[in-house]
């Protein structure tokens, strides 16, 4: 098994073993991706990777730069479809329909995944027009006291809610780093998604902050599907219910945060998660 | 050891810093060098110029009757007569017409003096007889001889007569031209920044269309005249010398200045607000009206004022269309013959009258100032809206 070649699509051929053995539990499967690859012109960052996402569950994505976990994650809501230039093969079922079948509304999809980016990107308007815009412009609310109720409830969700009460008009930039990120956390569950995904949402933030949303993550999840890529090793294993390794466009691990952490089955995922590369 | 090194680093840190200081030098010469043109320049139009801002009058009897409205020199006394701008004359009907309790009385006013008078007291000119300086100076000995404010500088079309000529008539074909040059370059520069630079693939033909725009901003203006000529006029038969063809002609040179920086303003707007956006379920056309678009608007804004600024100025194109005409009325509609501000100014240059040159300065004043109006506007505008990620 430990013989399988980095570069080629041998997975295509053969499952990668570790999804084989994944632990099963009685939770649905959310979204399934199947022999996934991905080219940016001549350069294939994606080898045909196949994972599931469990409903009501985090999972994270963890590897070193460059590997291709944030391909991943912007396929799974055709984020990528943005880039120039970009080739995508493979299927990603989204409960149990094909994201990138033909006849999909890239648009309606991503009103169902929702994404949190790296950096705070609240739209520089108030706060309740980062919030009232996604649902306005989907036709989702109409009157204006449901946009009210929307708003507060998104706002509260996001754990924002008793911080910018006062100042609703406020501009969404005018809040701090940490306080942005909620805010766009709240922008992306307005609309009422299912899954969430979040590109490492908290690199930009300081450790404070950083704990505050970790937590939310953590509330989040009793509602919504999330999938989020992070750098901070302890942050996946904190938030994480299962956890993926990536190296070089290939799933080399994916399991249960517990036992990818504890008992990492591949020597490239314990060298590092150990901290000898990456 | 270690002294000679930190020695020999200080006599590199002090080289270095004389290069910095004398690199330094240059650059502010150059820039006082180009403040000294400017500065000159000014100075000598306003020099030239300022004079035409005021106008000599004369303060004389003026009698209206059936005779004097015949033969309108007959108005005023015979030997201030050849003193007075014909101007004046020629409207003597006109304002017995509009009053006709004028007739049969006699009015002592101001009247224009004519541009000999006007020259001789700006010490330019001695083309005055003898005859008429004595009677300049016995006016002169009265009081009756002052400077007025040259209305006639602003609110009279073109003229042969000196003292009646103004820059009436190019106000308001300026106004029709950029008019025009708004409304066809505007949205079309506009749509078209945006196409490229948000919805189009990067392939090889929105390639060659970029370069082609860029190449378009540098290509020398009077063949935007030609192209003008051949296509609006000869082939779609836009009136000569008219508003119309002038606007569409310099919308040619517009749009490449508008499409530039409007794609430079959209460019400005980051990625993350597009990709937010979009996250969220926005099309891409969504993502843009709402978000991209109102935050670009001052840049876009901005470079229409500069584009538009710089048609305003523009005179090579017009001359091939025949925009460089004497007129004297100011046009009524788009199809009129109309002339404007920078044609004017090459109109009054050509002029022999010594009174054209200081007419020509005041009128570059004029243009100027819009102008300087103008970019500073936009300047206000990006400095005020303008927003830094």
């Amino acid at each position: 098994m430990r013989t399988r070649n980095l570069t080629g699509n041998t997975a295509a051929v053969m499952p990668p073993p570790p999804t084989t053995e994944r632990p099963r539990v009685k939770r649905n499967t959310k979204m399934d991706v199947c022999g996934l690859s991905v080219w940016y012109g001549d350069k294939q960052a994606l080898h045909s990777v196949s994972m599931d996402i469990t409903e009501n569950e985090v999972t994270a994505l963890i590897g070193p730069s460059g590997c291709g976990k944030s391909t991943f994650l912007r396929c799974l809501n055709r984020m990528n479809d943005l880039v120039q230039g970009v080739r995508i093969e493979g299927e990603v079922e989204f409960d149990h329909e094909n994201i990138y079948a033909p006849e999909v509304d890239v648009v309606e999809l991503r009103s169902h995944i929702g994404m949190v980016f790296q950096k705070p990107n609240p739209f520089p308007k108030s706060i309740y027009d980062n919030i009232a815009y996604a649902p306005r412009i989907l036709g989702q609310v109409r009157k204006r006291t449901e946009m009210d109720d929307l708003v507060e409830r998104s706002l509260k969700r996001a754990g924002l809610w008793d911080e910018v009460r006062d100042r609703l008009d406020a501009p969404g930039l005018s809040l701090s780093g940490g306080q942005q990120q909620r805010l766009c956390i709240a922008r992306a569950i307005a609309v009422n998604p299912s899954v969430l995904l979040m590109d490492e949402p908290c690199s930009a933030l300081d450790p404070v902050a950083t704990a505050t949303v970790e937590q939310l993550i953590d509330e989040l999840k009793e509602n919504y599907t999330i999938v989020i890529v992070t750098h901070n090793l302890q942050q996946a294993a904190r938030v994480a219910g299962y956890t993926a390794f990536f190296h070089l466009g290939e799933i080399i691990e994916f399991a249960d945060t517990d036992s990818l952490f504890t008992h990492p089955r591949e020597k490239k995922t314990e060298d590092y998660i150990t901290g000898r590369y990456g | 050891m270690n002294s000679q090194v930190s020695l020999s680093a200080s006599r590199r840190l002090k080289r270095r810093y004389r290069a910095e200081k004398r690199f330094k030098a240059y650059c502010i010469g150059a820039l006082l060098l180009a403040l000294a043109f400017l500065v000159l320049f000014f100075s000598d139009m306003i020099r030239q110029g300022h004079s035409a801002f005021v106008q000599t009058e004369i303060q004389a009897e003026v009698t209206y009757n059936k005779d004097t409205v015949k033969f309108t020199q007959e108005s005023v006394d015979e030997d201030i007569a050849p003193l007075i701008s014909r101007a004046v004359f020629r409207a003597i009907p006109r304002r017995v017409e509009n009053n006709p309790g004028l007739m049969g009385t006699t009015q002592t006013v101001w009247l224009v003096a004519n541009s000999d008078v006007d020259q001789y007291r700006k010490g330019h000119n001695d083309r005055l007889g003898s005859q008429d300086l004595a009677t300049l100076k016995r006016l002169q000995a009265n009081g009756d001889v002052a400077y007025g404010f040259n209305d006639g500088l602003f609110f009279s079309g073109d003229s042969k007569i000196p003292s009646n000529a103004g820059l009436w008539s190019a106000f308001v074909g300026t106004f029709y031209v950029m008019l025009v040059v708004l409304a066809i370059s505007f949205p079309i520069g506009v749509a078209t920044a945006i196409y490229l630079e948000e919805f189009a693939p990067d392939n090889r033909f929105t390639q060659a269309i970029e370069i082609n725009i860029n190449n378009l901003a540098a290509v020398p203006s009077i063949l935007f005249g030609l192209l003008g000529l051949a296509i609006f006029i000869n082939f779609f038969g836009v009136p000569r010398s008219s508003a119309m063809a002038g606007g569409l002609t310099l919308s040619l040179m517009t749009l490449p200045v508008i499409i530039i920086s409007t794609r430079a303003a959209l460019r400005a707007v980051p990625q993350s607000i597009r990709q937010g956006a979009q996250a969220v379920g926005a099309s891409r056309w969504q993502a843009v009206r709402d978000h991209v678009l109102p935050l670009s608007l001052p840049g876009i804004l901005t470079g229409t004022i500069i584009g538009v600024a710089q048609a305003m100025g523009e005179t090579a194109p017009l001359l091939l269309i025949g925009m460089i005409a004497y007129i004297p009325e100011a046009p009524t509609s788009m199809t009129d013959a109309a002339t404007v501000l920078p044609a004017q100014i090459f109109t009054w240059a050509g002029m022999p009258e010594r009174a054209y040159v200081s007419l020509t300065a005041a009128a570059i004043l004029v243009l100027l100032s819009m102008l300087i109006l103008l970019n500073a506007t936009a300047v206000v505008l990006r400095n005020r809206f303008e927003r830094r990620w």
